[in-house]
């Protein structure tokens, strides 16, 4: 009977399944890219770490560890890298590059990657390096050219394509050059103040004797604050980091699904509406009330199989665009392979979703009355109350959070995520309902005709506007938020290039350098805006307890959970790695006291010292006002009081320190210094940087405009994912449009022929159709940018902490972009209905 | 008197791949000004067919129809539905009235699709005279059957039409409301002084006509005038 039932309707009622296409289609892209990425990393891990066992230190290691960690392993290797500039000899150009001095055969596993193959081999016999082969590029170097790291130079071997673990983006940020580790020390850049990174690689040809190794060494390297990492932390490290993004697409994706689904139950809503005479008809001829709901739940059930079908294969095309979307942001070479268990999880949810959404109006079946089929009621049905359908949306919310709850692993997240969506749509429909009803107040008697009654057919009976409202107003808010916070990132970025601010900071200078650079920025005519010292210093005891002695009072307690233990994490790991503070006398203009007092300058040696702190690192690290810190400056230990805690407003460029001294402590003190001055265009920054090089090989220059350009290309790859994942929810909000449009086909119509019938000509019924459309666009845009902008405004002033100044020509395109695409489905999907003779459907209704 | 309607010829019939199915054959009829028609005969006989094409709501396959001195065939939609709002009056077995409007505004909407103005006195007026003053502001899904046909003749009657089509206007009704219905009908026709077509099974309601049209398959097989003396 089901199947006998649909045989009129089944294009109709793919096509109200047909909103939850795109759900499901990126549901399973994103549980296939999944899938592959984990079984990727799991068969690539060790070529990400290139070694079974990495050691990891910010300093340099003591002795007696170093000859422990050198009887490690079967074969060993080391690599010291930190940040320097680089010099093309041949065009005199110069950037910032991260030096990897390296020593041994790494990578065990996997391979530098370079071009030619040979040049990776290279390295190891002379004074040759590897240069990423982007900055290559940029300067339009080629192998066999010569580059200058620090006081010599090398010759370049080869382009560097890929190093272990390195991803795409980590390139355009970060560029790689490759030096052999035996000439380093040649180059004079290992100074005091230089930020190295060491580490050790270890290979083990019985790597089962890592684990039980490392559990014995654990103390000890824990002791000299060294980190370590092994093929099995790689993996799962890395698996967490891609769970996060599986796990954000996911909900993006069930977003969509969710908001597909809103515009399944409006239309099932409005068919069984329509199929009241026929389920009269079958209760006349006997069938039961559960027989006939059983009739409907089938076909919906087979069709929203059919939808999530089609969404699976959809979704399983479009796995394939994910990777090109996130390459630049994935450690592994990706394989695409088809991934059965997505599929099934796909369709899965896809028919228990459809199904959820459509059983409040199929319970409705049970409660039609034979007598409809005998006599024609007017009166409206009584609402009769239904408990079971509180069971049902009790289900779709135990759904919804349990399918987030499997996404998130916490019972707490999944339940705000669920609430919050809840909210939203609640948030949502209010609006909706308030515009609606503010118009629908406000709107002048005096209007036309065509104004009225196309206002007028919002309410038509069954009418599914507050759903559509809320779906395509959910989508625009979405595309919108997005496109704001892009904007107050820009702003916030864009803000530290005023012409007051510097654009490029020379750092590393060492003291004996200090006056020389600043005689030569002067030189070149640039101001000297900023010049700070820097000293280097460690965290030794807080409230005269030292990192051991926190970590033990810590275990003592219970456990704190969520994100108090990440704190807790941070803080122990405050003594572990290295802090650069500075001394002044008066605040910079970045700065407030946001609690205690300011002391700018020690009066007696015997003094007390007051530092100031950063008030984020304080509450970081769980100190306040009157706490005492003792800091281990190069190893003389220096006891403060924290004095103040300042708020930092670290938008503006220029250098702001987690820890201020006063003055009159650490002027003696090993420091270096840093200079921060304003370029007026590339010329003179690419002359300025040469000479620094030039002169000063150790000091290393960051060009704003350059980092600029990284963060503006980051922003729009990010955007442009999330972008693409939001694209999946506002397709299916047109999908639920168009669905919704051929929905009320039949009501339309007649009220279409009747307008026809009494003298209304084509004109007419053309422009009342738009102006519905007019005002669902209307209302829809109006409601996605309200909850777009307050939403962004909160982000702003909450979040990022800038002003939110509204971008008003954006807002109106968009605005008028969401109007526009409304009024031209409607019109597109109605325009059959206007073709249709008058007489075909009067005869038909009668 | 004058003709109102001409209707010469016409015949209507649907083409399908190699089949023709002919609903009408050949009719000819004329209707004076003023008069009452009812056209009547079985399921399938044609009726709702040549009403339609009376009406200008759909066009004959050959033949010519004549309202009110315009010839149909050859306008276009818009033209017909101008002549429409101009001429004609509808009263449906269904009701058709707008569910999204008001009583009161339902009644308005020929008037407004003229583009006449200050029309609210029309509609408050005829309003009162079906008897559902104190309906105006209620919807059709809040008002009964017999309110929905009262509202509908109304609305029928607000552009003063030449013509007053009614299809099964009693069909949907019981006994005693389709016996108010048809009394108001009539009052207000003759107050008004229009043509009205009838197309019913009813024969007490036909009775009520000057003249009934019986049509079969297609053809009149009889046309009957009352006799008045």
């Amino acid at each position: 009977m089901a199947w006998r039932d649909s045989r009129k309707n089944r294009s109709r009622l793919f096509l109200f399944t047909s909103s939850i296409i795109l759900g499901i289609a990126a549901l399973v892209a994103v549980y296939s890219f999944r899938d592959n990425l984990q079984r990727d990393i799991n068969n690539q891990a060790k070529s990400l770490t290139g070694a079974d066992l990495t050691i990891d230190s910010r300093k340099a290691i003591s002795k007696p560890v170093m000859a422990m960690l050198d009887t490690l392993g079967d074969q060993r290797a080391r690599q010291l890298d930190f940040a320097s500039m680089l010099y093309f000899v041949k065009n005199e150009g110069s950037r910032l590059v991260q030096i990897k001095a390296l020593e041994g055969n790494y990578p065990f596993y996997g391979e530098i990657e370079t071009t030619p193959v040979s040049a990776s081999k290279a390295i190891k016999n002379g004074r040759n390096a590897l240069v990423d082969r982007t900055v290559m590029l940029q300067f339009k170097a080629k192998p066999g050219d010569s580059i200058r790291v620090g006081k010599i130079s090398f010759a370049i071997a080869g382009y560097l394509d890929n190093a272990p673990g390195q991803t795409g983006f980590s390139a355009t940020i970060s560029p790689i050059v490759y030096i052999p580790l035996r000439y380093l020390s040649e180059t004079g850049l290992v100074a005091f103040g230089s930020r190295i990174h060491y580490s050790y690689f270890y290979q083990f040809n019985q790597p089962e004797k890592i684990a039980p190794l490392l559990k014995k060494l654990r103390p000890t390297l824990d002791r000299e604050g060294l980190d370590q990492e092994t093929v099995e932390s790689k993996k799962r490290d890395t698996g967490r980091s891609f769970q996060d993004l599986s796990r954000f697409l996911a909900l993006a994706g069930f977003v969509a699904l969710l908001l597909g689904c809103i515009g399944v139950g409006s239309a099932i809503h409005v068919y069984v509406n329509e199929k009241i005479a026929a389920i009269s008809t079958l209760r006349c001829l006997g069938v039961k009330a559960w027989e006939a709901f059983f009739i409907f739940l089938i076909q919906i059930s087979f069709i929203g199989l059919a939808g999530a079908v089609a969404g699976a294969a959809l979704g399983t095309g479009i796995q394939f665009l994910l990777p090109l979307v996130l390459k630049d942001f994935l450690p592994v070479e990706f394989n695409m392979q088809v991934s059965w268990l997505a599929i099934f999880q796909g369709i899965l949810t896809g028919v228990i979703i459809s199904v959820l959404f459509a059983l409040p109006s199929l319970l409705s079946v049970r409660k039609v009355s034979p007598l409809n089929a005998i006599r024609l009621s007017f009166e409206p049905e009584q609402a009769k109350k239904e408990p079971l359908k509180w069971l049902v949306y009790l289900l779709i919310l135990l759904f919804v959070t349990g399918f987030s709850y499997l996404q998130m692993n916490s019972w707490t997240q999944a339940l705000i995520f669920s609430l919050s969506i809840v909210a939203a749509i609640a948030i949502f429909y209010g609006l909706s309902l308030l515009l609606l009803g503010l118009v629908r107040k406000t709107l002048p008697a005096g209007l036309s005709y065509a104004w009225r009654q196309g206002f007028s057919n919002l309410y038509r009976p069954n009418n599914q506007t507050l759903m559509l409202i809320v779906s395509i107003g959910l989508s625009t808010a979405l595309i919108a938020t997005l496109y704001f916070v892009q904007g107050i990132l820009i702003s916030k970025v864009t803000l530290s290039t005023e012409k007051t601010q510097p654009n490029m900071a020379l750092f590393d200078i060492q003291s004996s350098q200090n006056e020389a650079v600043a005689a030569l920025t002067r030189q070149y005519h640039l101001p000297l805006m900023t010049q700070v010292p820097v000293i280097t210093m460690r965290l030794e005891e807080i409230n005269g307890k030292n990192a051991a002695e926190l970590a033990k009072t810590d275990s003592l307690k219970a456990k704190p959970k969520g994100e108090e233990n990440e704190r807790r994490e941070s803080s122990s790991r405050a003594f572990k790695s290295e802090l650069r503070a500075t001394y002044q006398d008066k605040l910079t203009s970045a700065e407030t006291i946001t609690s205690g007092k300011w002391t700018g300058r020690l009066r007696s040696p015997s003094d007390i010292i007051y530092v100031s702190l950063d008030e984020r690192y304080a509450d970081r690290i769980n100190v306040k006002v009157g706490d005492k810190i003792q800091f281990n400056v190069q190893g003389m230990m220096i006891p403060t009081v924290v004095g103040s805690l300042r708020k930092i407003d670290w938008v503006k460029m220029q250098t702001n320190f987690r820890i201020v001294f006063p003055r009159g402590v650490l002027e003696e003190a090993p420091q270096f210094h840093v200079i921060m001055t304003r370029v007026p265009d590339n010329k003179v920054s690419a002359d300025f940087q040469s000479q620094v090089v030039r002169n000063f090989p150790n000091v290393s220059v960051i060009d704003l405009g350059l980092i600029m350009q990284v963060l503006d290309e980051l922003l729009g790859k990010i955007s442009f994912v999330i972008r693409f994942m939001a694209s999946f929810s506002m397709i299916t909000g047109w999908i639920v449009l168009i669905s919704a449009v051929r929905s009320s086909k039949n009501q339309r119509l007649r009220e279409i022929v009747l307008l026809r019938t009494i003298g209304a000509k084509g004109r007419q019924i053309l422009s009342i159709t738009a102006i519905e459309y007019f005002f669902l666009g209307l209302f829809s845009a109006a409601a996605g940018m309200i909850i777009a902008i307050a939403g962004s405004w909160a982000l702003a002033v909450y979040s990022f902490g800038s002003d939110f100044q509204l971008p008003v020509v954006p807002v109106l395109i968009l605005f008028c972009s969401v109007t526009l695409i409304v009024v031209f489905t409607g019109m597109l999907s109605s325009i059959n209905v206007l073709r249709r003779s008058p007489l075909e459907v009067l005869r038909k209704d009668s | 008197m004058e003709n109102i309607l001409n209707i010469k010829e016409v015949s209507k019939y649907y083409q399908s791949a190699d089949t023709s199915l002919t609903i009408l054959d050949k009719i000819s009829f004329s209707i004076r000004k003023g008069s009452t028609v009812a056209i009547t005969g079985p399921s399938g006989s044609g009726k709702t067919t040549l009403l339609g094409l009376c009406a200008g709501l759909d066009h004959a396959s050959a033949g010519s129809v004549e309202l009110n001195n315009v010839l149909l065939d050859q306008l276009t939609e818009d033209q017909r539905a101008e002549v429409r709002n101009r001429y004609v009056g509808f009263i449906f077995q269904n009701f058709q009235l707008l569910p999204t409007l008001t009583a009161l505004e339902n009644i308005m909407v020929p008037l407004e699709l003229r583009g006449e103005k200050n029309i609210r006195p029309r509609a408050l007026e005829l309003l009162d005279k079906v008897g559902l003053s104190a309906r105006a502001d209620h919807y059709p899904v809040q008002l009964s059957g017999g309110e929905q046909q009262r509202i509908s003749l109304a609305r029928a009657f607000s552009n003063t039409p030449a013509i007053l089509f009614a299809d099964e206007p009693t069909g949907n009704l019981d006994g005693e409301t389709s016996e108010k219905v048809i009394k108001l009908l009539f009052d207000l026709n003759k107050e008004a002084g229009t043509t009205l077509i009838i197309v019913t099974h009813d024969m007490d309601l036909a009775s009520r006509a000057d003249r009934i049209i019986r049509l079969k398959s297609g053809l009149i097989v009889g046309d009957e005038q009352k006799m008045y003396v």
